[in-house]
């Protein structure tokens, strides 16, 4: 069976007046139904950048697609026109945003919102469409549907709105639902329930959900699989359970030494220096300045991705060779 | 006698609709060379602790003693005589630094003010802080938009320890700093706790962060604290309901534990912080709750073993140990009685 989505070497570049952005480079990962696949990195990875761009909503000026493919079915979604692409928004990719605050309009009431979303994408009169809403409310389990119809965003609490964003984006039942941190603004309490909610309409729906997040903690919880970020590149992807149990790239092993653990007195470790400028990209890996590990090659090749099993793909030479020293197969 | 002693602390705002409880009532002690963490949702008064101590915002009601001086009542001169004994971190290096002023300026700034020392001890004692925090010394001359939000928290920590606090305030210093970054953070902030004697109060919505830095950790709902024990005792027994329910929401970063503990997913959302439920604060949300706590509001009561807990249904039997409710029982309340560590 195909990939419901596959993102083949994609490459988002930002013109500023400072340079080019590198913002994306080559990018390439699949998504099945019924998975939710995690983006892990730090700021500026670009894992937001692939999301905008895999939504056709990269800014422009300054950010371009120079390059890739996103193939849904057998669509290229970069070779779209805008009004093709409006079809596939919300109906086959929906998304969901960090900000519940400023994503939704103060001035109108949740209800009228989320009619709004279902009519641009459903052909269903007014009164249907308004019971749809009522119904996607309470599929996101906000107490009293119908009373909270009515209500204007600000008298939401941060969680409430975000279940809103939720139901917007669920609309439409759509394959694909990318939701960018959508739960780094909420209290712990609050990211639990969302976290919880989110979890359990992906198996309802039956939906692919890109999950985008700097919080390793919140992929344990929720992803299949993880594609861990850095500079712009994918450094490694794995499922979920060995991503914790044994990450390979340095990067991915530096990220998880550096969160504090239960129990766990030592200093943490860090990992040094601060994380590089998409503008002026050394030649090499972009991890090598801060990488415990690094080679002389290092810092003069960019190291492919490698597969490693069937599951597993790393983009270190230090990573390859370890794996080859324990007799694992590695496919470059 | 502790550095910092708080009692009965109240704070509260008038709003037009009506007073916010933002602290109501709030008992703590420091003391010297102790790191104290401070966790809670949103609203639930942590970072207005935070300031009242400093007294950035004025306390309606209560007492400060800092080392042994009670600040309460001080007027302002007399006051930044005792100021200097006190500092905080904020989290957001990017408006807590004068965009204007050079970093050499802003570090030296708090020893003017103080009229500490001459011009060149001052630029001296500037340098040594540079190091001390891991800047560069070419640092002096820039500007803090030429620096990374991590480089950024460290010149704010070099403000904060310029005129050797005894206390650190920190509030949620760490959080808004990626991972690799806040790991760099937290090292630097307990190099400096061990090597310059300071205590901090650590206040931050982030468990585990708390669990790694402090000796000793409040918990506060809605304007009070609801649970103070010593770290270890704290997350081997956590008592109050929400304690728990905290702990049972922050990520854990093993996939197969993750998937498999039982979910604890609190009723409800925080209720307003302008109309706070009576009784027990957290009865609307707690899974425990019985008519007792929609009525009477439960002290915080010492118990053995340094744990103190504010909730009717933690009881201490006869026999030393001590009853409180579990998350083993989901629906019904159920007094598990569990003997306490010695």
């Amino acid at each position: 069976m195909s990939p419901l989505l596959q993102v083949c070497d994609l490459t988002t570049h930002l013109f500023t007046v400072e340079g080019v952005v590198k913002a994306v480079e080559g990018l390439s990962f699949d998504l099945d139904a019924d998975e939710t696949l995690a983006l892990v990195g730090e700021s500026g990875c670009g894992k937001s950048m692939t999301a905008l761009s895999l939504m056709g909503l990269v800014p422009d000026p300054p950010g371009r697609i120079v390059g890739g493919q996103v193939l849904l079915g057998d669509r290229d979604l970069l070779q779209l026109s805008e009004h093709e692409m409006q079809k596939i928004r919300g109906n086959e990719i929906a998304m969901v945003f960090q900000e519940p605050m400023t994503s939704l309009n103060p001035v109108f009431t949740v209800g009228d919102q989320i009619v709004e979303s279902v009519l641009t994408h459903r052909q269903v009169s007014r009164r249907q469409a308004r019971e749809r809403a009522v119904e996607l409310l309470d599929l996101v389990r906000i107490p009293d549907p119908r009373g909270r119809f009515d209500d204007y965003p600000h008298r939401l609490s941060g969680g409430m709105r975000q279940r809103v964003m939720i139901a917007m984006a669920l609309a439409c039942d759509p394959d694909v639902l990318i939701a960018d941190e959508p739960t780094t603004a909420l209290d712990v309490t609050i990211q639990a329930q969302v976290l919880d909610l989110l979890g359990e309409l992906q198996g309802e729906f039956g939906m692919g959900v890109i999950l985008i997040t700097h919080d390793l903690g919140v992929v344990a919880g929720i992803a299949d699989r993880v594609v861990v970020m850095y500079a712009g590149r994918k450094v490694e992807e794995a499922p979920v359970d060995d991503i914790f149990a044994s990450p390979l790239h340095p990067y991915t092993q530096g990220l998880l030494g550096s969160m504090p653990r239960p129990g766990l007195e030592e200093r943490l470790r860090e990992i040094p220096g601060v994380i590089p400028s998409l503008i002026d990209m050394t030649p090499g890996c972009s991890f090598a300045p801060r990488c415990a590990k690094a080679m002389a090659r290092c810092r003069e090749e960019q190291p492919d991705h490698a597969t490693i099993g069937d599951a597993r793909v790393v983009a270190c030479f230090a990573a390859e060779e370890e794996v080859a020293g324990r007799g694992l197969a590695v496919d470059t | 006698m502790a550095l910092l002693s708080i009692r009965d602390l109240m704070a509260h705002f008038e709003t037009p609709r009506g007073t916010v409880y933002a602290v109501d009532g709030v008992n703590l002690d420091i003391g010297s060379g102790e790191t104290v963490g401070l966790v809670g949702e949103s609203g639930c008064g942590k970072s207005t602790l935070g300031k009242a101590i400093l007294r950035l915002i004025e306390p309606n009601f209560g007492s400060i003693v800092l080392d042994s001086v009670d600040i309460t009542h001080l007027k302002r001169r007399q006051l930044a005589r005792h100021r200097h004994k006190v500092q905080m971190i904020f989290q957001d290096p990017y408006a807590s630094l004068n965009p204007r002023a050079t970093v050499g300026r802003i570090i030296e700034e708090p020893l003017m003010v103080n009229g500490w020392g001459s011009d060149r001890e001052r630029k001296e004692r500037v340098a040594w802080l540079l190091e001390k925090v891991g800047l560069p010394t070419d640092s002096l001359k820039r500007h803090p938009h030429e620096y990374s939000g991590g480089q950024r928290q460290r010149i704010g920590i070099a403000r904060a320890i310029a005129l050797n606090p005894k206390i650190v305030i920190c509030d949620e210093a760490v959080s808004a700093l990626d991972v690799s970054i806040r790991a760099q953070i937290i090292n630097l902030l307990t190099d400096l706790r061990d090597e310059l004697g300071l205590s901090y109060l650590f206040i931050s919505h982030d468990l585990s962060v708390v669990e790694h830095i402090a000796d000793r950790v409040c918990v506060m709902y809605l304007g009070k604290i609801v649970e103070i024990a010593e770290r270890e005792r704290l997350w081997a027994m956590p008592l109050h309901p929400y304690t728990q329910i905290l702990m049972a929401a922050v990520p854990v970063l093993d996939p197969k534990i993750a998937r498999e503990r039982k979910k604890i997913i609190p009723r409800d959302e925080l209720p307003s912080p302008l109309n706070p439920p009576g009784g027990c604060r957290f009865h609307t949300r707690c899974p425990y709750a019985q008519p007792k706590c929609r009525d009477e509001e439960p002290p915080l009561r010492p118990l053995q073993g340094r744990q103190s807990v504010a909730c009717h249904l933690v009881t201490e039997q006869a026999d030393g140990s001590i009853a409180y409710p579990t998350m083993a029982a989901e629906a019904a309340p159920k007094n598990d009685v569990r003997g306490a560590p010695a």
